[in-house]
């Protein structure tokens, strides 16, 4: 067979493949044509139906809310009868005062009706609370919470929280934790002094309230000399440690960064401080393997 | 007429492929492809994201690095960013990973790739970057002196394969091992083997309990003591099972952990929480603490932890007035079987992220190969009981110096450490990772959450029988989304893909094709015939 022949049959070849090709391409696209035509007569249609649908889903829902208003009406007075005809105290009778919680074993199951004094960053579904009432305070440990709830946890919240008594290098804690927000005045506590507790047994009894501790000295952190030490240096986003004393005895406070972030003015405060400063501190009494103040305020002594 | 024919085939060719050459699929993002050659007239910023230990040393370790490393590579600036928590850096590269801002560099695990991965081209494989002649391990214009592939150790250089390729090097690597009150051990009437026996632990550890009459413990006299308490739960599960040639799961991400075997080693963690005899680090504190404070007698931790051992350790979180004195002894974790002892390989790797500038893989790749040359490896493994990742420098003579002067202080040279780091030199080839797939450090966590879950259900006076069990693993389950783990092995990037069918098009054209060809077929037998009969 001659090459020119050759040549010939397969161009022939590549010419037929080009025009079936060309002639399928464009068939298929008459037909898509054809369907995105009829597609939009029908979105037309729909659109008309759409909007009534709208109208009467509208007037469904505003009948809805009417109903649903009436019942929890209805509803809230039922509860509130039923707790006045409960004797005085049944209805709290799960719940347990300070007294109780401290007595508690570790490992059972406790119910406590507190309030929110502060908490640290939210992540993953979890948040530790600082919560105090007037007759105790709370270290609520990687308490389950929306972020959407966690938002509604504002300083005086009451709430009510069940969880387990633990126990965690020294720090009483209720973990596992499921809390409600109940309705309540708010309660902020008022820091109370333990400087002179500090050196004392009696120091543990107010574990995890707000404090504050008056006129202590800056010791050196370490061996450098320092003044305070970062948890991490290089990109001072976590905890500031720093050591103070008091007639004679040395205590390790800190800054805890997910309460006390490094735009807050205790975490630049401990970043300024000098060996030999005489200041006073706020926070509250968190413990490990002893007293461990998280600062949430420091001014110097006067 | 030829030329003419010649010029109409062209004609037509040209034709056929612009008519083909919409036909093209999606759009993919760009794969990693090693330039041919470094471009040092552009300077290059390499953010590099690191964890340390809060380990101050540590910090320095890699300050120094980043200088001398800038000072052979003036063109390259690096960034660290630390942190002090491996599933921080994790979450922040996710996050990072959708608005493409990841770092360059960082140190990571495994199983962090594996969801990594998971994205396009997010990760530079680095297996013609490990090979290259001019810039891979040892590689003719690298300017420092950089181990040979061969030099790293290949199981710590397998762990960081994934799929078929690899996509991290190794960085440094430890095991777990028991830190023994060998004083304590002794003084219940045992004699301390070499390689201890699960049976072994767990007796000695209800022996451990014995009150006095003024509910003392009577082997320290005090009114707290948990005899075994472990840090890393998940490792404990993990490696129980492997010991035991157990399902864990499989290579592709079929989770098997929920079995009779696990369900059996829980039943024992639970008769022993039921002693008092076992606690973990979530439900108690650092087992070293109890330990150092005389307080535990088998403290299973990382030998990476080992600064923090001992009454004698140059790091210490209880105060000083706290601290028991005893003799301290370094184990392997307990075993099933002791003459073949199996303990899991951990430590951080390096990985390079993959970016649209080429050359600024490239500047990166150069500085993680930098992170494995000796005088990183030794100073940082130095730090604690790390063991190199290099054979290099392993075997370095500065470095088996610092191994020989064990003992000769309690900081640079503690024995403690030397002795971890020992350990796992010696047990190297007893070591095993877990298979790596998106989805694998959920199932990690979860192994671990099951223990914890017994402990605390038994502390809690709640029955830990076969429903218990049963419902545990429903919840682990759903809590850890178990049931969504899978896939292959190196995300989509490296699965089989299942294809769908050709459309119709296609099908046309290749049917139309092969009709052509039959006809060719058929015209050029029709000749041939016929010139065989004019030829007759």
């Amino acid at each position: 067979m001659k090459k020119s022949n050759i040549l010939s049959v397969v161009l022939a070849v590549v010419a037929i493949a080009a025009i079936i090709f060309g002639l399928v391409t464009n068939g298929k696209k008459a037909d898509l044509q054809k369907q995105v035509d009829e597609l939009t007569a029908n979105v037309a249609t729909l659109t008309g139906s759409l909007d009534a649908a709208k109208q009467e889903a509208a007037d469904a829902v505003k009948n809805a809310e009417e109903e649903i208003a009436k019942i929890k009406e209805e509803a809230e007075k039922a509860i509130e009868e039923a707790k006045s005809a409960l004797q005085p105290g049944e209805a709290a009778a799960a719940v347990m005062s300070h007294a109780d919680y401290v007595a508690a074993d570790l490992d059972t199951e406790v119910t406590v009706e507190t309030f929110v004094q502060a908490k640290q960053s939210w992540w993953d579904n979890k948040a530790t609370i600082y919560a105090q009432s007037e007759d105790g305070a709370y270290f609520i440990y990687n308490m389950a919470i929306s972020e959407e709830d966690y938002a509604k946890l504002v300083p005086g919240t009451k709430i009510r929280v069940t969880g387990y008594k633990s126990e965690w290098s020294g720090e009483v804690e209720i973990t596992d934790a499921s809390f409600e927000i109940l309705e309540g005045e708010a309660f902020i506590a008022e820091p109370f002094d333990v400087t002179d507790l500090l050196a004392k047994d009696e120091l543990i009894d107010h574990q995890n309230e707000l404090v504050s501790v008056k006129g202590v000295t800056v010791e050196a952190y370490d061996d450098t000399g320092a003044a305070f030490a970062y948890k991490n240096a290089e990109n001072k986003t976590d905890d500031l440690y720093f050591k103070v004393s008091k007639d004679g005895q040395t205590y390790e406070f800190c800054v805890e960064f997910y309460l006390c972030g490094q735009d807050t003015d205790v975490y630049k405060a401990v970043e300024a401080l000098n060996v030999g400063d005489v200041i006073n501190l706020e926070g509250f009494l968190y413990w490990y393997n002893g007293a461990n103040l998280q600062a949430t305020a420091l001014t110097k002594a006067e | 007429m030829m030329k003419m024919k010649k010029i109409l085939a062209l004609l037509l060719l040209a034709a056929l492929c612009a008519a083909l050459s919409g036909c093209h699929g999606s759009k993919e993002s760009i794969a990693f492809a090693v330039p041919m050659e470094f471009d040092t007239s552009r300077s290059y910023e390499v953010t590099f994201w690191a964890k340390n230990d809060t380990n101050k040393t540590q910090t320095a370790i890699y300050s120094q690095a980043i200088a001398a490393f800038e000072s052979l590579y003036p063109n390259i600036h690096v960034n660290m960013r630390l942190y002090t928590d491996y599933s921080r850096i994790y979450n922040d590269v996710i996050t990072n990973i959708a608005t493409g801002t990841t770092p360059n560099v960082c140190i990571t695990y495994p199983d962090h790739i594996a969801t990594y991965l998971m994205g396009d081209n997010v990760m530079a494989p680095l297996d013609e970057l490990m090979v290259h002649p001019r810039y891979g391990l040892a590689g003719s214009e690298v300017r420092f002196d950089s181990p040979a592939r061969d030099e790293v150790v290949p199981q710590f250089l397998e762990e960081c394969r994934i799929g078929e390729h690899y996509y991290a090097l190794p960085f440094m690597r430890s095991t777990e091992a028991l830190y023994i009150n060998k004083t304590f051990v002794e003084a219940l009437g045992y004699t301390l083997p070499d390689v201890l026996t699960w049976d072994f632990v767990w007796e000695v550890s209800d022996a451990a309990m014995a009150k006095d009459a003024n509910g003392n413990f009577r082997l320290n006299g005090q009114k707290t003591m948990i005899p075994f308490i472990y840090k890393s739960t998940d490792n404990m599960m993990i490696q129980m099972l492997r010991q035991l040639d157990a399902p864990y799961s499989t290579a592709e991400g079929e989770v098997r952990i929920f079995n009779d075997t696990t369900r059996s080693l829980l039943f024992t963690i639970r008769d022993h929480v039921q002693t008092g005899a076992f606690s973990t680090f979530k439900i108690s504190s650092y087992p070293g603490n109890f330990l150092n404070a005389g307080q535990c007698v088998f403290a299973a931790d990382s030998t990476a932890g080992a600064t923090w051992m001992g009454p004698q350790a140059p790091n210490m979180d209880i105060s000083a007035d706290q601290v028991v004195d005893f003799e301290l002894a370094v184990r392997p974790i307990p075993q099933f079987d002791p003459g073949h002892p199996v303990m899991i390989s951990q430590g951080p790797s390096v990985c390079v992220f993959n970016k649209a500038d080429p050359q600024e893989v490239l500047a990166s790749w150069l500085f993680a190969q930098y992170l494995i040359s000796n005088d990183v490896q030794i100073a940082y493994s130095e730090t604690e009981g790390y063991v190199s990742v290099t054979r290099k420098a392993q075997q370095d003579s500065g470095y088996q110096d610092y191994l020989a002067r064990s003992g000769e202080d309690n900081d640079a040279h503690y024995s403690v450490k030397i002795d971890a780091a020992r350990l796992l030199m010696a047990h190297t080839g007893d070591t095993f990772v877990t298979p790596v797939f998106n989805g694998s450090a959920s199932l990690r966590d979860a192994a671990g959450q099951l223990i914890e879950e017994v402990t605390k259900s038994i502390r809690r006076k709640i029955a830990v029988d076969s429903s218990y069990i049963d419902s545990l693993y429903d919840q682990i389950n759903s809590l850890y989304r178990l049931d969504q783990i899978g896939g292959q092995a190196g995300g989509p990037a490296e699965a089989e893909r299942e294809l769908s069918p050709l459309p119709g098009t296609a099908v046309t054209l290749l049917a139309a094709l092969a009709a052509a060809w039959a006809l060719i077929g058929l015209y050029a037998i029709r000749n041939t015939l016929r010139a065989r009969r004019r030829g007759k």
